[in-house]
């Protein structure tokens, strides 16, 4: 198995389109590098690297990773390689989301994922829409392997209506602001988990995950 | 710093060509649908859309193939719309690679399949839209109406309450067209931009009418339109996007350059 490739499972919990995702990570993939959407535990247990994307709400969301038996093969990965979570996907590591009433998420990391509200208004009083959609730019507010080559405060795609806010501020990697100052990237060891849509981010989102390919989940 | 207004071009689809015509009349061909997306992606463009114009069952899986070779090398947004009127209809758009899918007429005829998509997708991947015509008069207050057909047909529904309703029924965002403008090339709708954009709590697409850059600083600073759309500035070379963003920035509006 000496020639055997390095595989990045994209966690397929049959909430729709992960297309996206997998054609970015292929766009940066070298000839070794092998992307594999799975539903199956025992491929994610197998594979050098686990992304899990976020896609619709948080109920269904984590209701599907229970039901679908992936809840122990993702905390498995999360403890020993490395690890990227993607949108809806940070929001489900959090202990707790407001979205749909109330959902308990998977918490890895302490902190939870708030509302904006249909309210929001910036500083100076302004009507900020919700959800917050489009280019933003993130502050890096840590070194780590997977901001390499990208710039700090360089524009990414956001689409959201809720937030995280981190329980230990030394997990806090990146920060956005609308209105407010909040947390758009945690890093603790092997997990890295963004708020934004690298796969959507052009040219600093194909970095990162090109940065992800060949991380090796040291902070 | 903060969140970016979006430049959005759009492509007119039809029969596997980009094409644009004035009001839906006098269609100018303007190239490949792929190559055309590749080259706004890198011109800089905030997102894509891709409009089926035809929308007629035996093109549909033209559109689909399009959209699949659009998003394999397209790293950007991509609303794919036109004939979108079941939740079939969307799962195959998304399946192929849109991030977002524009509906227009079905939501007029079938409200319900707004809330239905919504709840099933997400609302950040249900645009409704919207073609709007003035029907007042001079000196009366203003008053939009919603049209489908490409204009043609009236429905009697008010543009800024028909907004409003879709919000409530899920939509994540609006992509608003003035019917009166577009393809005029002389400028968007302002007042019904910004009444709709008011109105409502998610983002408003400006759409129709664009003839030159400050029509695009126009729609942000006085339309309040989140994003701007474009198609003949952009096709056939008059403006690149680039240039848009940098007049767009010049007038004091945040942009991703």
């Amino acid at each position: 198995m000496s020639n055997a490739k390095s595989t990045v499972a994209v966690i397929d919990y049959g909430m729709g389109n992960l297309h996206s995702v997998a054609k970015a990570l292929e766009h940066v993939a070298d000839d070794n590098t092998q992307i594999i959407v799975t539903s199956d535990p025992a491929v994610i247990d197998n594979a050098d690297r686990v992304l899990l994307p976020g896609v619709g709400a948080i109920r269904d969301c984590v209701g599907e990773m229970h039901k679908q038996g992936l809840v122990p093969s993702i905390r498995k990965a999360m403890a020993e390689k490395p690890f990227l979570a993607i949108c809806v996907g940070i929001q489900s590591l959090m202990a707790h989301s407001e979205e749909n009433g109330g959902v308990d998420c998977l918490n890895h990391f302490d902190g939870n994922a708030l509302f904006f509200g249909e309210n929001h208004k910036d500083v100076d009083g302004t009507k900020l829409k919700v959800p917050h959609m489009g280019w933003n730019q993130v502050t890096q507010t840590i070194k780590h392997p997977l901001w390499q080559d990208i710039e700090d405060g360089a524009r990414f795609y956001f689409v959201h209506s809720f937030y995280v806010v981190a329980g230990h501020q030394e997990e806090v990697a990146g920060t956005c602001n609308y209105g407010h100052d909040f947390c758009v990237a945690l890093a603790r060891d092997n997990v890295f988990a963004v708020q934004f849509h690298p796969e959507k981010s052009h040219k600093d989102g194909l970095q990162l995950y090109k940065n992800f390919i060949h991380w090796d989940g040291k902070p | 710093m903060g969140l970016a207004k979006r430049i959005i071009p759009c492509l007119d689809v039809d029969n596997g060509r980009v094409v644009k015509g004035v009001q839906f009349v006098d269609i100018r061909d303007a190239g490949d649908p792929v190559e055309v997306a590749k080259r706004y992606n890198e011109q800089g463009a905030d997102e894509i859309t891709f409009l089926d114009i035809t929308a007629s069952s035996d093109d549909r899986e033209t559109t689909v193939h399009m959209v699949e070779a659009i998003a394999a090398e397209v790293f950007i947004p991509l609303t794919v719309g036109g004939g979108i009127r079941t939740c079939d209809d969307i799962r195959r758009m998304l399946n192929a690679g849109a991030d977002k899918v524009g509906i227009n007429t079905a939501a007029v005829f079938n409200p319900d399949f707004v809330r239905e998509a919504a709840e099933r997708f997400g609302s950040q991947c249900i645009v409704v839209a919207i073609d709007a015509k003035k029907v007042s008069a001079e000196g009366e207050p203003d008053k939009w109406e919603i049209f489908t057909h490409g204009g043609r047909k009236p429905t009697g529904l008010d543009a800024v309450e028909w907004a409003k309703k879709m919000v409530d029924y899920g939509a994540g965002e609006i992509l608003l067209t003035s019917m009166d403008r577009d393809g005029t090339k002389n400028g968007f709708d302002l007042g019904v931009t910004r009444a709709i954009s008011e109105a409502v709590h998610v983002p408003v697409i400006a759409s129709g009418g664009v003839g030159n850059l400050q029509h695009l600083v126009d729609g942000v600073t006085e339309g309040k339109a989140d994003a701007v759309l474009a198609a003949s500035i952009f096709h056939f070379g008059e403006y690149s996007i680039q240039e848009a963003k940098e007049t767009m920035q010049a007038a004091g509006i945040e942009m991703r350059l």
